[in-house]
């Protein structure tokens, strides 16, 4: 049992019940984001005309597989929450709000699995 | 309950342009607003963007075959279009999101920093653009 009284529970959480918690995380992965995308987008541009054994080679690197394994928990989540809010200010209907967030939530997740999933496998793989 | 004689006709709340509608014939433009839209497009763009990535780097756990698959569409003339264009949507984001960032410490609230700050913003994304493209094929 909570020996929180019902009125120090609810406040401070607002409207969407989840307090700051959404927002923060957003701010959070976009912090986060900014070093790591800022590498991301220079090493694709750098290595998107890389042949087969180069681009292998290059995932393959611990420091390289790392931070592209970084950016990727950073850029799905912060995607996550970021589609979520353009959901919820632009869908009225309830039903078609929760459907869309979930499928969106787990889209984001099967995404970043097999995009993790690629990488460690390079990564631990032989070249 | 008395009527409420200040308030507007249903005929007159009808023909009353609301928010999305007021763009084009009622609504002037302003750097602000428009910034503004561009970070929600631009955002769900790279979110639409996360794909191509998921893909590329499957293609390349997949092997030799699916990497060159991938390859050839991505070095493509509308795959290179799409290439560059996705890599200012991020840094524009980027640079916008900074800005947010900024803001929800507290600072650069006035009209003045506002707008500067939208004009910094557009410059540097496109200059880091650009930087981004030229270094890379410099190295
Ligand atoms: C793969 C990279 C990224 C993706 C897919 C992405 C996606 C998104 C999306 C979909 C939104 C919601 C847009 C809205 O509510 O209007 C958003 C918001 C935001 N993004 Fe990103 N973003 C990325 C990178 C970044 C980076 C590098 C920053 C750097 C600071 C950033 C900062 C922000 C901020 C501050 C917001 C909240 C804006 C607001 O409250 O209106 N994002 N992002």
């Amino acid at each position: 049992m909570s020996l929180r009284s019902p009125l120090s529970e609810a406040r401070g959480l607002g409207s969407a019940k989840d307090g700051v918690g959404h927002w923060w995380m957003q701010r959070l992965s976009a912090l986060a984001l900014i070093p790591l995308s800022l590498w991301f987008v220079f090493s694709i541009a750098r290595y998107h005309v890389a042949d087969y054994p180069t681009m292998l080679a290059w995932i393959h690197a611990p420091l390289v597989a790392v931070a592209l394994v970084l950016f990727f928990l950073a850029a799905f989540y912060h995607s996550a929450l970021g589609v979520q809010v353009v959901i919820e200010d632009y869908i009225g209907n309830e039903a078609l709000k929760i459907g869309g967030i979930a499928l969106v939530k787990l889209a984001h997740f099967a995404l970043a699995a097999a995009s993790i999933y690629a990488v460690l496998k390079i990564a631990f793989g032989a070249l | 309950m008395a009527e409420n004689t200040t308030a507007p006709k249903s005929a007159q709340i009808a023909a009353r342009p609301l928010s999305p509608f007021m763009l084009g014939p009622y609504y002037k433009f302003q750097l602000t607003s428009v910034l503004s839209f561009a970070h929600r497009i631009s955002g769900l763009a790279l979110s639409l963007g996360t794909v191509l990535i998921a893909i590329w780097v499957l293609s390349a756990a997949n092997g030799a075959w699916s990497y060159a698959q991938f390859a050839t569409v991505a070095r493509s003339i509308p795959g290179e279009v799409l290439l560059f264009a996705w890599s200012w949507a991020l840094l524009y984001h980027l640079c916008n999101g900074i800005r947010h960032l900024v803001w929800d410490s507290g600072f650069a609230f006035e009209i003045k920093h506002v707008y500067l700050g939208g004009y910094l913003v557009v410059a540097i994304s496109l200059v880091l653009t650009a930087a981004v493209w030229a270094v890379a094929f410099a190295v």
